[in-house]
């Protein structure tokens, strides 16, 4: 059912992302004790930073997150999941917290959706690139060494999709592909769990371009990111993190041009200062979503690095005033 | 359409011309490619897919069939190693392997959307299915050989019953896109001189026609060069074959082939009399076709094409070519190149510092303005370290066997980030500059760098990072070096990372070691040579004095940007109680001369300062001491306390000084003092205020919060103070300068400026101690007197608490300095002599010391109000403080 208000909202409106979920966490101040209590107590490595345990040990503030940007206008929250592979986990030596982190992560977002019943409000199960590449050696005497392989991150992948689907998720977001054939790898995952499950998810996928020079970080240009991963039923596909707005716009063009699918963007609140800080305000990142709201480019907005949810207030404010992006399936 | 990806994409429609397939790298089709890869030859065999890409392949075949190797590794090593290779990468790739084993680790390798070949019937319909599922994961385009349960296709019947039935399958069953679906119908042998293979071309050309008309979306490829099988040996025949094959091939609807481009004539240049022997055989159109086509092959034998690869730019200079190989990524003639190079300059070393460090400069500034994309780089710092081994035995023999390295430095990219290049570059840099250097590579956690930095004792940890979130990692590694007290100076390096940054939010946090932004590569050697070099001192000095401005202007800036207005300032001051408990009566109002002897004011010189001028670094008396400056510093010392005992002795050098203590009250901003007697105001001292937005609970301060308010009826008081050391210093700088004595001369301004400032603290402690007399009791040593634990304050003009330089002029009314003492005001209000001091003092025990920072142009407007003049009168003496 859910599924079926998802696909009819797409159609009739510009659904509204949520904005950065490390900006918000980053307000609290949190410390060393915040990221233990009361389930890593006893972990011997330090765990301060890794943001996804804070939905099993402070749910309170992560659920108050996806509260304020429900409130803001987000039609779509991600889960506090970015990190949640055991891969990306394995820094931590948490491999054994994974579940945990989806399934907690999936459940209290989606209890916060449900607090609002104005509309449909969906969550989407964030799936980060993890840390490691497939396509890249970290070895640059031996360019043909890979940290991961293929499949160990389908493993790892295929893991957290089952938690964040047992959570309740409503969406998989597949973002921050850096790395194409990382988020084949998490498709692949994807379409084995379909399968033996029996079911099917919407999957959105988003993509980092690096830079001004177009491409991915394994040197991909948009279009060519975007052939290589049609091959599943996507909702839509689009970019976020790296870029602003408005120098993500040439690439989001690419996209309206050629994908059968809905096209998504959540760019950055500008691009960081000196100091690694994303400064651009609300209103001057709206003013620039404006734009390509206007030519019609994208189906769902929201933001990356830096957006809060005073930003999406104000995407949410310039979406409602422009008609979603038309395209052929 | 065909959609197709590599680095770049590739989409087919009906108007595409014919596809070229590069099929060199494969070990069936080429002994030599063969020999590559059993020999573990990758270098040579990646120049084998380049010179197929450069020759105008638009698909790269890749092939590792082969009994002898181990044809999946070879598969996955070669497919990684092209995905390094942007050049090559741009193109999507053909996965060529009768293995399933072998297609399904390579289609893990691609990132793009590639092609199997191939999949066919030949093990039943289950094994198709489950195959063609599985390549559908990977998103792959799938060629289908025309081969079922009964064997190869060899009729035009059997081609298309089979391919129909596939092509059936794989829509009906597994659901496979029909634009992703490529027939093979075999391209088998002509003119081997057997009759049933006479129509083999025939009977593919209308194999073709049938597919495309009556299997929608599908598309036809083959292997061309298995058509002059027959002609091995003669490519002038095959390459006309091929030419014309083609040419009636596409015609018949083939859209893409595995052609070798340069093994292929242009069909409009082949020679007529060949192309008609050529044709009759294709086209099967005459019995003898073979033998005449056979009788010409014999007469152009030997004649060998010209290699059509695009190689003009070996013509170029040395130079230019090192510079192309280096953007281009190539390594092939690299050794030659740096050999030529070498020998053309007089030391190895300056192949490296010339021609090679500007060619890595220009790859530089194409990746910075978006011309080159971070692969490509890769691999130019390959070709770079390549030229770097190539060099370093040469660089090595010039040392006469001294082996011993400059120095040992750790490299590391942050936790977290996997961005590499730029530090590597560091590493060839600094290598080359005979720095033994320790890689720890990417994605380092702390504790490794901290740890690997102890066990292996090394000069300098350098850092690197381009994304973001590796600034607070450098930040965290700077706070655990700390703690694990290393004194190891940390270089900062990398896309994001800034000297601002490195200034403002590192340095701070590694106050043992020293912290050092490193702008790019070729900035690496300097730094690390003034770092371990004899002028550490001086180059650490400079840079904390650096660092020290940027955080200076960068807080003015960053103060700057939230300002308050005025009223909300004022409504944010500071409201200090007011009783007898911190409220004094002074035992003495009044102003009162002070004439301390030299010998008085000596314990209470600060001599930190002193170093400072001689631009010796380090806190006294440690300084004395220093590994480094220690010597200089005790022989300045010696001389300073020789000539302190002369002008001592002499005592033509006068010390005066004037301190008062006035009735004073706030009255908003401003401070009316009043006369001790007749309680008329005598002068009113105009204080700023902070407008800077501060964290709750910090108010913005005004000099005047530290006095009683007006309001409050409670009588409170002021200090003022001018004193001197410079009386008489005219008599020493004349006698030093006409002897050219120009150290003795800075000596003596030196001491006296000293002095004065002794002379400044000597008159507190007395004023705090005697006339004002609120802390009689109070002893204190100098240490703690320069640490001022102290109560109260004595701001002066032209620092941080009242920048305004005018309040000079009302502290010299109201003690009459000028006839007192002799010290008069410059009229840019310098003080005259140089050694003078000249202040306030405030007695409230909460009175402190701040920085006034950022005012706004109200405040100016308000304050010219106050002083009864126009902003245009006194702007000059804010501009510095001005928003």
């Amino acid at each position: 059912m859910t599924n079926s208000a998802l696909y009819q909202a797409i159609q009739q409106r510009i659904l509204v992302l949520d904005g950065a979920m490390g900006t918000m966490i980053q307000r609290h101040k949190l410390e060393e004790f915040d990221f233990r209590e009361g389930a890593f107590e006893n972990h011997t490595h330090p765990l301060k930073g890794n943001n996804d345990l804070l939905s099993i040990t402070r749910p309170e503030i992560i659920k108050e997150i996806h509260r304020a940007y429900l409130q803001a206008g987000a039609d779509i929250i991600e889960t506090n999941t970015f990190s949640g592979t055991t891969i990306a986990q394995a820094d931590y030596q948490l491999e054994d917290a994974v579940y945990q982190i989806n399934y907690q992560g999936a459940k209290i977002a989606k209890e916060v959706t449900l607090e609002f019943t104005d509309r449909p409000r969906f969550v989407a199960g964030s799936i980060g690139p993890t840390n490691r590449t497939a396509s890249i050696s970290p070895d640059v005497n031996d360019p043909g060494f890979r940290a991961v392989s293929f499949d160990d991150l389908v493993d790892a992948y295929a893991f957290q999709i089952a938690a964040l689907i047992d959570g309740g998720v409503d969406i998989l977001l597949i973002e921050t592909v850096f790395d194409t054939l990382n988020a084949k790898a998490a498709l692949y995952a994807c379409d084995q769990i379909f399968e033996k499950r029996g079911m099917q998810l919407p999957i959105m996928v988003s993509g980092t371009i690096t830079d001004q020079s177009g491409r991915t970080l394994t040197g991909q240009t948009t279009e060519a990111f975007l052939i290589s991963l049609s091959h599943m039923p996507l909702l839509s596909i689009g970019l976020n993190c790296a870029l602003g707005a408005s120098m993500m716009r040439p690439y989001l063009q690419v996209l309206h041009q050629k994908a059968p699918f809905a096209v998504s963007a959540h760019p950055n609140a500008g691009l960081p200062n000196e100091f690694g800080l994303y400064d651009e305000s609300p209103a001057a990142m709206a003013a620039q979503i404006e734009q390509f709201l206007q030519e019609g480019l994208v189906n769902v907005i929201g933001g990356c690095c830096g957006t809060t949810p005073e930003h999406i207030a104000a995407i949410a404010a310039v979406a409602s005033k422009y008609s979603p992006r038309k395209w052929n399936h | 359409m065909l959609k197709l990806a590599g680095l770049e994409a590739l989409v087919l429609n009906e108007n595409s011309n014919f596809v070229n397939i590069g099929e060199r790298t494969n070990v069936t089709g080429s002994r030599a490619f063969l020999r590559m890869i059993k020999e573990g030859d990758y270098e040579a065999a990646l120049a084998v897919a380049r010179e197929q890409v450069e020759g105008g392949a638009q698909i790269l075949d890749v092939n590792m069939d082969e009994g002898m190797i181990d044809g999946k590794a070879a598969m996955v090593r070669f497919l990684n190693l092209l995905a390094a290779e942007p050049d090559i990468a741009r193109i999507p790739i053909m996965i060529d392997s009768s293995k399933w084993e072998i297609i399904h680790a390579g289609l893990k390798c691609l990132q793009g959307k590639g092609i199997v070949n191939s999949i066919s019937l030949k093990e039943g319909e289950t094994v198709f299915i489950n195959q063609a599922k599985e390549i559908r994961r990977f998103g792959a385009t799938v060629i289908v050989m025309a081969f079922d349960e009964n064997g190869q296709a060899d009729s035009y019947a059997r081609r298309i019953e089979i391919c129909e039935r596939s092509y059936r399958i794989l829509v009906d069953q597994v659901g496979f896109p029909k634009d992703d679906i490529i027939f093979d119908p075999n391209i088998f042998p002509v003119a081997t001189g057997m009759e049933e293979h006479a129509n083999n071309a025939v009977d593919f050309f209308k194999a073709t026609k049938w597919i495309r008309h009556n299997l929608p979306g599908a598309h036809v490829s083959g292997g061309v060069s298995n058509v002059s099988f027959s002609f091995r040996g003669n490519n002038k025949v095959r390459e006309a074959m091929h030419a014309a094959f083609l040419y009636h091939a596409t015609a018949h609807g083939m859209d893409m082939g595995i052609v070798n481009p340069s093994m292929l004539e242009v069909y409009s240049e082949i020679e007529p009399e060949l192309l008609l022997r050529v044709e009759d055989v294709l086209l099967n159109r005459r019995p003898d076709a073979t033998e005449r086509l056979l009788e010409f092959a014999d007469t152009v034998k030997g004649e060998v094409k010209q290699q059509t690869a695009d190689l003009a730019w070996r013509l170029q200079s040395v130079e230019r070519r090192l510079a192309h190989a280096l953007i281009k990524g190539i390594v092939e003639f690299i050794d030659e190149d740096v050999e030529q190079a070498r020998q053309n300059v007089e030391r190895p070393i300056q192949v490296i510092e010339g021609p090679l460090m500007d060619g890595m400069n220009q790859v530089g500034d194409l990746f910075g303005s978006g011309q080159m994309f971070l692969p490509q780089v890769v691999k130019s710092a390959r070709v770079m370290k390549k030229a770097v081994a190539y060099l370093l035995p040469y660089i090595e023999a010039e040392k006469d066997g001294k082996q011993e390295a400059a120095g040992k430095i750790l490299l590391a990219t942050v936790k977290g980030d996997v961005h590499d290049i730029g530090k590597n570059i560091v590493g060839v840099v600094l290598a080359c500059n005979n720095y033994e250097i320790i890689d720890l590579g990417v994605m380092v956690a702390p504790q490794v760098i901290i740890q690997t930095a102890i066990e292996q004792n090394v000069d300098a940890i350098g850092l690197s990072g381009l994304i973001t979130p590796s600034l607070d990692e450098m930040v965290h590694l700077a706070k655990e070096m700390e703690r694990a007290r290393l004194t190891i100076p940390l270089l900062i390096g990398g896309a994001t990372t800034s000297k601002v940054h490195t200034a403002v939010k590192i340095e701070e946090h590694y106050p043992s070691g020293a912290v050092i932004h490193v702008l790019d590569a070729s900035r690496s050697v300097t730094v690390v040579e003034s770092l371990l070099g004899a002028k550490k001192t001086d180059f650490l000095s400079a840079l904390r004095a650096d660092y020290q401005k940027i955080r200076t202007h960068h807080a003015k800036h960053q103060a700057a940007k939230e300002l308050l207005s005025l009223e909300q300032a004022r409504a944010n001051r500071l409201q200090l109680d007011f009783n007898a408990q911190n409220v004094a009566a002074p035992n003495q109002l009044g102003v009162q001369m002070h004439t301390p002897l030299i010998d008085e004011l000596i314990p209470y010189i600060d001599w930190t300062p002193f170093f400072q001028t001689w631009d010796l670094h380090g806190k006294y008396p440690q300084i004395l001491n220093d590994e480094v400056v220690g010597d200089a510093a005790r022989k300045v010392f010696k001389d300073a306390q020789a000539l302190l005992a002369q002008i001592t002795e002499e005592r033509i050098i006068e010390c005066k000084g004037l301190s008062g203590i006035f009735p004073a009250n706030a009255d908003g901003d401003d401070i009316q003092i009043y006369d001790p007697n007749s309680k008329k105001l005598l002068y009113t001292q105009l204080t700023l205020r902070q407008q800077t937005k501060k964290v709750a609970g910090q108010p913005n301060l005004a000099l005047s919060d530290f006095i009683a308010p007006k309001t409050q009826q409670i009588q409170d008081y002021i200090g003022a103070f001018v004193v001197t050391a410079g009386i008489g210093i005219e008599h020493y700088i004349s006698q030093f300068e006409a002897k050219h004595d120009d150290y003795n001369a800075i000596m003596i301004k030196a001491l006296c400026d000293r002095l004065a400032e002794a002379f400044a603290e000597f008159l507190h402690a007395e004023v705090r101690q005697k006339s004002w007399g609120y802390a009689a009791n109070e002893q204190l040593e100098n240490e703690e007197l320069i640490a001022e634990q102290y109560r109260g304050i004595r701001p002066a003009p032209g620092y941080p608490a009242c920048p305004d330089h005018q309040e000079k002029i009302g502290i010299f009314k109201l003690l009459d300095a000028t006839n007192q003492i002799g010290v008069s005001l410059t009229e840019s209000l310098a003080m005259w002599p140089a050694a003078a001091v000249s202040g306030w003092y405030f007695g409230h025990p909460d009175a402190k010391y701040f920085g006034l920072g950022k005012i706004t142009q109200e405040q100016l407007e308000d304050v010219a109000i106050r002083k009864g003049k126009s902003v245009a009168e006194i702007e000059r003496w804010y501009s510095s403080i001005l928003l």
